[in-house]
């Protein structure tokens, strides 16, 4: 139990998606100049990740794999060139499938996610976190552990980022730095900070 | 834009309209992969590869897509176009690929791909999207050569592994700045290379969200 606890603490802090492996980096720069907003994106990213990563897992394990096909007769079949084409597919499928869910029976969730959901499909922190699983060959329980840890993560990125935001509006930045630029420098203090966290072990 | 000539549509997203600084597309990669400038080539190559041949297949095949189910068309032909660059690398530089990691992987959801596909293959023919396509990747190219050349060269001392700053370590003077490795030191170059861009190119500059009234005395007031 220990060892993912683990896992996860340093998926959420050690490893941070957005700052320490800058992945996700177009919405959470485009999506966090308000904190609610923010954190309905943060959730969705949550709840996408907490799935799609450990669906990646059964799906490498037991299809794409060298061997893996043992199972169904096909021992010397060695699929996994075909990974990125499978988990970009699972990923859109899944959110697919997610959007449906929520709109039948979670109207409330549905319509605070709106046009995130979508969103999220091109959002490189999801499609990275499955990527990771694959190279680091976590097991399945491992994986869940990564996917909801990483998803937290950016989430609690996102969301401090919009809160300094949110705060910085009102200050005068030159010129040139209006925006991108400052929210850049922005991102580059924070990712500083989580930089302390490096090392962090349980 | 359908008239603008080829030359426009390659060199405009160089400068003009730069993927990275001014539509905030492919920040991800064009942070993580510019450690060291061997590597950084090596992305901007593939990338470029990609963005070109995935605008050209788009827009040959664009009026026969039913508009319903052209975000899965796209991505198929984009995740497909990158295994193809993914095997390349793996087969003929196996040393980088390992370096590059995920990232190559992570050229299937990087924006400026699936931007430009959708903002200009979708509406454009072959030729000026296979351009446009070599166009973007340009941009994205010069943004990552400069973050890269900067990283690696106060970095390490080195460019392309070859040594410029002879490093404290092997006798030499130059003390690495061992920030420049690190993730912050991309975010801070990214953040001036904007700040130079748009100095120069003055229409690109945002709009304040609030404006300061300016400070004024009232006469006979006090």
């Amino acid at each position: 139990m220990e060892h993912y606890l683990s896992l996860f603490i340093s998926a959420v802090f050690v490893e941070n998606m957005a700052l320490m492996l800058f992945l996700g980096m177009c919405t959470f720069l485009a999506v966090s100049k308000k904190v609610d907003t923010a954190i309905g994106l943060g959730i969705a990213v949550i709840v996408v990740q907490t799935i799609t990563v450990p669906v990646n897992n059964l799906i490498y394990n037991y299809l794409l794999k060298d061997g893996a096909l043992a199972w169904a007769g096909m021992p010397d079949v060695d699929l996994s060139f075909l990974g990125f084409l499978c988990y970009i597919g699972v990923i859109a499928a899944m959110v697919q499938i997610l959007e449906m869910f929520l709109d039948k029976f979670v109207p409330a969730l549905y319509n605070a996610l709106g046009v995130f959901l979508p969103l999220i499909t091109v959002n490189c922190a999801i499609l990275g976190a499955s990527l990771f699983m694959v190279e680091r060959s976590y097991t399945f329980p491992e994986s869940l552990a990564y996917g909801v840890g990483a998803g937290a993560g950016w989430a609690l990125a996102i969301v401090l980022l919009a809160a300094i935001r949110e705060k910085m509006k009102y200050s005068d930045v030159p010129a040139g730095l209006r925006g991108l630029g400052i929210t850049f420098m922005t991102t580059g203090l924070m990712s500083l900070g989580f930089m302390s966290f490096s090392g962090l072990t349980l | 834009m359908a008239t603008a000539s080829t030359k426009t549509i390659l060199i405009k997203p160089i400068f003009m309209d730069n993927p990275i600084a001014l539509q905030i597309l492919g920040v991800c990669s064009a942070l993580a992969v510019t450690t060291s400038l061997q590597v950084t080539l090596v992305m901007c190559l593939a990338l470029t590869a990609v963005c070109a041949f995935s605008n050209l297949f788009i827009s040959m095949i664009r009026n026969y897509m039913p508009s319903s189910i052209r975000i899965i068309i796209q991505m198929t032909i984009i995740a497909s176009l990158v295994i193809l660059v993914d095997q390349v690398l793996k087969a003929y530089a196996f040393e980088i690929s390992k370096q590059l990691s995920v990232f190559v992987g992570l050229i299937i959801t990087n924006c400026i791909v699936m931007g430009r596909a959708e903002a200009f293959a979708m509406k454009n023919p072959p030729v000026p999207s296979f351009m446009d396509g070599i166009g973007n990747g340009l941009g994205y190219s010069v943004v990552l050569i400069v973050v890269g050349t900067l990283r690696e060269l106060f970095g390490s001392g080195t460019l392309l592994g070859i040594t410029i700053l002879p490093s404290v370590a092997n006798g030499g003077w130059y003390q690495p700045n061992g920030l420049m490795l690190l993730a912050p030191s991309a975010f801070f170059i990214i953040a001036f290379f904007i700040w130079i861009l748009r100095n120069k190119y003055d229409e690109q500059i945002e709009k304040n969200e609030f404006e300061m009234k300016p400070h004024t005395v009232e006469k006979g007031a006090h």
